[in-house]
């Protein structure tokens, strides 16, 4: 994290179906830069997972940013990628969207908390 | 791990006092760092109940933010599209600060709210307060994601730190601890193995003084008998006189 984005204040970046961008663009995150660039993405029905993952990763690299917050249902799709990512800043928050009931058991953090409380079965 | 993985050290007196140095100090970093390790742990358990708990309650707020958006679409029509393009500069902003545990940073984030509210218009014509009440609840809903992010943030730095120090806790106690050990036993044999071979030379050097003396005294003897008295002869080493002291 750098100096001048802590003076400045971070970002939040949102990866969702549209009514849970709406929502948050009126709870006031949303921000264009310069470049044009939103800090939110709106998932239709065609949006691949590549998409998804490609835009992901555009999140975890800018340097502004430093919550993501994804639909469950689309951080299914590039599971891989979400659990590989194991920095401190950006964190990766998966929030229920509107159609899919909110499983625990997917999140990854979730995930890793179960493992504290019973650990995997060691195998040699 | 065999008996003989020990520090490559001369068995001397001078290094058995190093070796005992080294040996407390190893004790000691080991008592601090499992007491460092429980602080972190304790820390990380209340954190995850937390979590748990902020994620369920995640569930109901967003639930609620998103009924209210059904709401207001109801009074309002389709305002997906105005939102969408109408995006300009962030209100709600994240500050990132720094909370220490047993010497590990934790980052703790702060939402602010910053600038005007881009939708102040919206919702004029019709379903003004259902809109109010929507951004409202997603700005509970952001907040508690805030809340959430650092938990999680905390988790995750936390879990790495205490698989470190469980790491060093157990390599001092496996691995140089009994190293340390070993290496003072071995020491101590050499140095007893030293003692005696010293206790041994000793011995011997007596054994030849008597024996040496043995003879001397059976000669002494023998010339006796044939009549020379050699005890009263001076020896020419000793001049016979008192040291003098000036």
């Amino acid at each position: 994290m750098s100096l001048d984005s802590e003076e400045l204040g971070s970002l939040f970046a949102v990866i969702g179906d549209e009514d849970t961008c709406v929502g948050f663009l009126l709870g006031g995150i949303g921000e264009v830069n310069e470049d044009r660039e939103a800090n939110f993405m709106v998932v239709e029905k065609d949006t691949t997972p590549d998409q998804i993952e490609a835009c992901f990763k555009k999140f975890l690299n800018r340097p502004d940013i430093a919550i993501i917050l994804i639909n469950q249902v689309y951080a299914d799709m590039i599971r891989p990628t979400v659990d590989a990512h194991n920095l401190e800043i950006p964190t990766v928050l998966e929030i229920p969207s509107k159609q899919y009931q909110y499983d625990a058991a997917k999140d990854s953090i979730l995930k890793r908390a179960q493992s504290v409380f019973n650990p995997p079965e060691r195998r040699y | 791990m065999s008996g003989k993985d020990r520090l490559p050290i001369f068995p001397s007196r001078g290094a058995q006092m190093l070796m005992k140095a080294r040996l407390a100090g190893a004790q000691k970093g080991h008592g601090l760092l499992k007491k460092k390790a429980d602080a972190l742990q304790m820390r990380f358990r209340m954190i995850l109940g937390k979590i748990i708990e902020t994620k369920t309650l995640m569930g109901d707020v967003m639930k609620e933010a998103a009924f209210s958006l059904a709401e207001a679409k109801f009074t309002s029509g389709d305002i997906n599209q105005v939102v969408l393009q109408n995006v300009t500069k962030a209100q709600i902003k994240i500050r990132t600060k720094k909370d220490n545990v047993a010497g590990v940073t934790l980052p703790v984030f702060e939402s602010y709210t910053d600038g005007a509210d881009t939708y102040e218009l919206a919702g004029l014509a019709r379903g003004g307060q259902q809109l109010a009440k929507l951004k409202k609840n997603y700005q509970s809903a952001v907040k508690l994601l805030v809340e959430l992010a650092s938990l999680q943030t905390s988790f995750v730095t936390l879990d790495e730190v205490i698989k470190i120090t469980n790491r060093r806790v157990n390599a001092i106690e496996h691995v140089i601890i009994p190293r340390i050990d070993r290496t003072l036993a071995y020491i101590i044999s050499e140095l007893d193995e030293l003692e005696r071979e010293e206790f041994y030379r000793l011995k011997k050097i007596q054994d030849k003084k008597r024996e040496a003396r043995i003879k001397a005294d059976a000669k002494k003897a023998e010339l006796l008998q044939q009549g020379i008295d050699v005890r009263q002869q001076a020896n020419i080493l000793d001049e016979g006189d008192d040291d003098v002291l000036f």
